[in-house]
């Protein structure tokens, strides 16, 4: 066979810079993204040094700035909402993909979807006006009965960091349960019948066959909705009470890095100010670059296990 | 080379089976016995119902959720309609048309699923369990120094037989296999062949082939079907050299289907 250089023609030469030039677009806007929040944040990082990551000071007034306060808001409220609506989610699709009558299944993955479009500020008012309502009325039962653990000591605001986590598992739940339910579906029907052949039960046969087979993708539909959660803002900053500070109860108002930026960044009246938001804006743009690379990784991995590669 | 003198019981009796998917019957009054430790081939052209008469047998047909199923499937005289599915297929097993190994399991794991499944632990006894069913299935010299490798990574052949051990792992008294071969190369067929004329002696067999060729060779009785129709059962050397019915005439010697 002639090697593939001697058949290129130059349209295909031509054809192949063209896509090329495409691809650099995309390496090529993420990089200066980069650099335009390192340049932006200069100052900040003059000023503050690493220990900005770790100080937990936030005083425009007294110039002090630290991003911990916002860094812990961030990951505590997404992974709250992670553990909520993964278990949810999953089960969500399970039932949609194996238990569901056909007609049923397709309203509600109808609606499931419908859910993800709807703009983020619809569901923070939503938030405001009945989540935290609710949140407020059953807080105090958390108090009663678990405030000895930390988690669930202080007062009942409504607003803070359960809110969030909530509102954000109410988001995060459309793509987990719609991409989970596709990889249900795309399981083999083969490989679910030679489970049933060997007298499993249903239960039996999705534990063994179909949850081991979509593994990867289930695993990289949670770390996907984790990513829109960790940059979500409108919804969240609409009901965790915005407070720089960092507390064990999920009961306290907390911040997220988004939301400062958000809420502050239009007020900045210094130099100093507004590049700390633009640090925070890095960090949180380093901060969903580990998240989905992890879960790049982590679905490698364990794609090695079976299922589709 | 049969031995025809001594009673034969019957395992299963099909009775007046009619199945299919929403509205239509795909099966029309079947009726068939499979006899013990014999193999009963199901032939005919495709779409003519057969491999909805064997999925009927363990009940895999009624996973269809537009499944209907009419009449009596007896399994020593109690009919397996009335029975639980679960209980049922771990007496009655099934071997697929394309080799069907869990991709996320090894070899043993495959192997051991079944037994796993019935409450069985880890330890001796399931790896004595695992090695005759490996065994039973001419897989065992293959594959032993690799049973905690990845199924996937046998050739066809090999799953099909892994497939097969798979089954007789749960010590079923029926196996059901349903085209078995027609995703493997004649060398492969030929293996299976001869595993399914040793694993007759304990068990009895239903397979269903669209090879004639294939059901001549291995079975005892075969049952020719046509348009969702039972046309012919009978002893194998007897459907082939004297067919009462002219159709079965005319498709096995090739006129149509």
């Amino acid at each position: 066979m002639a090697k593939p250089g001697l058949r290129e023609r130059a349209d295909d030469k031509t054809f192949r810079l063209f896509v090329l030039g495409f691809g650099l677009v995309a390496v090529a806007l993420c990089a200066a993204l980069a650099a335009e929040l390192a340049w932006g944040s200069k100052l900040a990082w003059a000023k503050f040094g690493p220990a900005f990551f770790w100080s937990s000071r936030w005083n425009p007034v007294e110039e002090q700035f630290g991003a911990l306060p916002f860094i812990y808001g961030t990951l505590v409220s997404s992974l709250l909402a992670l553990l909520l609506s993964a278990p949810l989610g999953l089960g969500a699709a399970v039932f949609l993909a194996e238990i569901a009558p056909k007609r049923l299944a397709a309203a509600l993955c109808f609606l499931i979807e419908i859910l993800a479009a709807i703009p983020s500020v619809i569901i923070g008012m939503m938030g405001i006006f009945v989540l935290v309502p609710a949140v407020r009325w059953f807080e105090p039962f958390l108090i009663k009965y678990f405030g000895f653990l930390p988690l669930f000591a202080g007062t009942p605001y409504g607003v803070g960091m359960l809110s969030a986590g909530l509102i954000l598992s109410v988001m995060m739940l459309p793509y987990i349960t719609s991409i989970s339910r596709e990889l249900l579906l795309a399981v083999p029907q083969q490989m679910k019948e030679g489970m049933l052949a060997l007298g499993s039960t249903r239960w039996e046969m999705l534990r063994k066959v179909s949850l081991p087979y979509a593994r990867s993708g289930i695993i990289g539909a949670v770390f996907l909705a984790l990513g829109r959660a960790l940059g979500e803002t409108m919804a969240v900053t609409m009901v965790i009470g915005n407070t720089p500070k960092i507390s064990a109860s999920l009961l306290d108002p907390a911040y997220t890095m988004s939301a400062v930026i958000a809420n502050e960044l239009a007020e900045a009246t210094s130099d100093i100010y507004v590049h700390s938001l633009i640090a925070i804006a890095l960090a949180l743009f380093l901060i969903t670059l580990v998240v989905n690379a992890g879960a790049r990784l982590m679905v490698y991995r364990l794609s090695d296990g079976g299922g589709p590669q | 080379m049969e031995i025809m003198d001594t009673p034969e019981e019957t395992v299963i009796e099909i009775r007046g089976l009619c199945a299919g998917y929403g509205c239509g019957d795909s099966i029309r009054n079947v009726h068939i016995p499979l006899r013990k430790n014999r193999i009963t081939a199901i032939i005919g052209p495709s779409g003519c119902g057969k491999s909805t008469l064997i999925r009927c047998v363990n009940r895999m047909h009624e996973e269809c959720k537009s499944a209907t199923v009419r009449g009596e499937v007896l399994l020593a005289g109690r009919n397996i309609l009335d029975m639980d599915p679960v209980l049922l297929r771990r007496r009655v097993g099934m071997v697929f048309q394309r080799p069907n190994p869990f991709p996320s399991m090894s070899i043993h794991g495959n192997v051991a699923a079944g037994p796993v499944l019935n409450g069985m632990k880890k330890g001796a006894a399931l790896d004595e369990i695992v090695e005759t069913s490996l065994r039973q299935a001419a897989l065992w010299d293959e594959v032993k120094d690799k049973l905690r490798q990845s199924a996937a990574n046998l050739s066809g052949g090999q799953q099909q037989r892994l497939c097969i051990a798979r089954a007789l792992a749960v010590d079923p008294q029926v196996l059901l296999l349903d085209e078995p071969c027609s995703a493997l190369d004649p060398i492969a067929t030929a293996r299976i062949e001869e595993l399914l004329l040793e694993l007759k002696n304990r068990l009895t067999i239903a397979i269903v082939t669209h090879n004639m060729q294939q059901a001549a060779r291995v079975s005892d009785y075969t049952a020719f079907m046509l348009l969702g129709d039972l046309v012919e059962f009978g002893p194998t050397d007897m459907i082939f050299t004297n067919p009462s019915d002219s159709r079965t005439q005319d498709y096995i010697t090739g006129r149509f289907g």
